[in-house]
């Protein structure tokens, strides 16, 4: 109870030094840094939204690509005026329900949110009931299938021209107020009982079950709450970036967030949050190794794509090294469980 | 006779898709059998392939049939050296963690081929002797889409035959069926391991060679698509099941190019077709088709 307490009290100074910092970075900042911070802070909810799925419930899914493309989409068709639409969609009108909608941005996150919730059950339930390796490709499948379908539903989506002229709502406060929310669901959710059920699922299925959890409840809703963060934050980047199209959201989204999580731990909140962070900023960071630089007196050829061979070898050494520390922490997770 | 003779070329090209699928899901199946992994990087692999063909017929003055033996060689090699770097210190970790890694190994090799051949698309030197049109009673087919068919067969009962009647087959086969047994018995799980990822990255880069004749376009993330198909391919067969990959993988090719031709409209889902596939077969008979024998897995 007691450390409850304390890391309550570390949680309101952390709140705290980033509401203070982020008044500071919207004086001095100019807008290209700014945009890294609402970066960061989508990136901190789609880390915790996957980690929800893939670490603490141990469900290896790989479809947030997919449900950040309809959380994105839902936000881009409900807040874009209607004027902005007429000129979105030149080649097939906008279907007729949608076209003379134009919602606020809080109504139109939360439904964001509900519609990748809602297809997260629908597509979630009929697979999560396979393992690892084969779950892992299903929900791949099916953030592939939802790209397909979002490129050829011209009057719904405007296809693989995308949407463009989206209402730019997000700033600091709304992705980090997304995030803030998010961490405090997360951490809350993983403090009472479902949380409890969820990683005694990851830990061990069969053990679980016979201690009388309802793996499929629990599966569906750990996939559920994931899939909603994943649409909010889909939504805040389609409001930050005013422009989007299917393929936007290829399997490498999915990959940059699998990154964020493997580097921030497995089933860990508080590293999830610094490494989405360090993540995003190295990503921009490093930017200079795909485009050449010009010192003046000698150029130095960059090369497209090297960002990401780091990164994946980074992926790679962090699995490869890091294996004794996720053993250990395993273990380590095993006898406390056992104490108490 | 229009109509049939449309069929026909119809189905031609679908027999060559899916044996382009059959030969790389051979590899997903044969390590899956044996590692109980998803070589996710196998894509890649097929791309590394591609590209080493290329690189050897433009870039070096070995003869075009020479290079195709040459280059899924070193492919083989390749995939050889990725198991040992990616996957081996992982053996005994949690599944979870191989595929992390497995799924890293294909962004690099995804990347490192944006980083060393370029992001625009190449075309694919095709040797002359392959690439040109015979009409058959009105069919017009163009000379490799017979041959792949002819190639995958050759590979197939070459396969068996290792695979069958060979010590080192039945050492995979053992291995497949029990891991620690198996070892006990004095076979050399790293030697088994290794021959399993050169041959089904051998296969794949044969598969890719035939792949660039028939579709000439190279891109650095050209596998990334057949290969996730193929993959598909192995499960609806019923993973670690070589004979289930092959019919899989011609399932997948025939309905593939018979879904864009007798339903012109749909042309636009044509990728989504084998997610769909994938995924009723996953919720009617998990196991694949031909999954439900353990003994004749590889």
């Amino acid at each position: 109870m007691r450390k409850n307490g304390r890391s309550d009290r570390a949680a309101l100074l952390a709140l705290a030094c980033v509401v203070v910092g982020l008044i500071l970075a919207n004086r001095y900042l100019d807008d290209y840094k700014i945009r890294i911070i609402n970066l960061s802070g989508i990136y901190v909810t789609l880390g915790l939204s996957m980690n929800l799925i893939n670490g603490f419930t141990g469900m290896f899914s790989l479809g947030h690509a997919g449900f950040m493309a309809i959380g994105a989409y839902t936000v881009g068709i409900l807040t874009m005026p209607v004027q902005m639409k007429e000129m979105n969609f030149f080649l097939q009108p906008i279907v007729p329900f949608l076209a003379n909608v134009e919602w606020g941005f809080l109504p139109a996150l939360l439904a964001a949110g509900l519609v990748a919730a809602v297809l997260g059950i629908i597509i979630g339930a009929p697979v999560l009931r396979l393992t690892d390796d084969y779950l892992a490709i299903a929900t791949l499948g099916f953030a592939e299938i939802i790209r397909v379908v979002f490129t050829n539903t011209q009057s719904l989506t405007n296809g693989a021209l995308g949407l463009k002229g989206i209402p730019n709502y997000t700033n600091t406060w709304w992705s980090w107020g997304v995030a803030f929310v998010t961490i405090w669901f997360v951490s809350f959710l993983i403090r009472g009982s479902y949380g409890k059920a969820f990683m005694a699922i990851r830990e061990d299925e069969v053990a679980a079950r016979a201690m009388g959890i309802n793996l499929f409840k629990h599966k569906v809703m750990s996939f559920a709450f994931g899939s909603f963060f994943a649409g909010v934050a889909g939504g805040l980047l389609a409001s930050l970036l005013g422009t989007i199209d299917p393929n936007m959201f290829r399997i490498t989204l999915t990959f940059n967030i699998l990154l964020i999580v493997v580097l921030g731990g497995l089933g860990r909140i508080t590293g999830t949050v610094i490494s989405a962070v360090i993540v995003t900023v190295m990503m921009e960071a490093l930017r200079f190794l795909d485009e050449s630089i010009n010192l003046g007196f000698v150029e130095i050829k960059g090369v497209p794509g090297m960002r990401m061979v780091i990164f994946s070898i980074i992926l790679i050494l962090m699995v490869i090294v890091g294996r004794e520390g996720f053993l250990k922490r395993l273990k380590g997770r095993e006898t406390s469980y056992a104490e108490n | 006779m229009g109509n049939l003779s449309m069929f026909l070329q119809h189905l031609t090209n679908g027999i060559s898709l899916g044996s382009l699928y059959a030969l790389i899901a051979i590899g997903y199946t044969m390590v899956y059998g044996i590692l109980r992994l998803i070589n996710f990087a196998h894509g890649d692999i097929f791309m590394l392939g591609v590209y080493l063909t290329y690189f050897g017929i433009l870039y070096t003055s070995i003869p075009w049939w020479l290079v195709f033996v040459i280059a899924p060689a070193i492919t083989g090699i390749i995939g050889l050296f990725l198991e040992k770097v990616c996957y081996k210190p992982l053996r005994d970790s949690p599944r979870i963690t191989i595929l992390i890694s497995a799924i890293g190994a294909s962004f690099l090799l995804q990347n490192l081929g944006i980083v060393l051949f370029g992001g625009r698309p190449r075309a694919f030197p095709v040797p002359r002797v392959l690439n040109h049109v015979v009409k058959v009673r009105g069919v017009s087919i163009n000379v490799i889409t017979f041959i792949i068919p002819v190639v995958t067969i050759l590979l197939l009962v070459g396969l068996t035959y290792f695979i069958t009647k060979t010590k080192t087959g039945m050492a995979m086969r053992a291995l497949s069926r029990d891991y620690e047994t198996a070892s006990l018995m004095g076979i050399d799980i790293n030697k088994i391991i290794s021959i399993t990822f050169f041959m089904g990255s051998l296969l794949a880069a044969v598969g890719g060679i035939m792949w660039g004749a028939r579709y000439p376009q190279l891109m650095p993330l050209m596998g990334m698509m057949p290969g996730l198909k193929s993959f598909i391919a192995a499960v609806v067969g019923g993973i670690g099941n070589i004979a289930g990959a092959v019919a899989g993988g011609f399932i997948l090719g025939l309905g593939e190019i018979m879904l864009v031709a007798l339903l012109p409209r749909l042309t636009g889902y044509r990728d989504a077709f084998a997610f769909v596939v994938l995924i009723i077969i996953l919720l009617v008979k998990p196991s694949g088709l031909m999954g439900q024998r353990e003994t004749e897995k590889v």
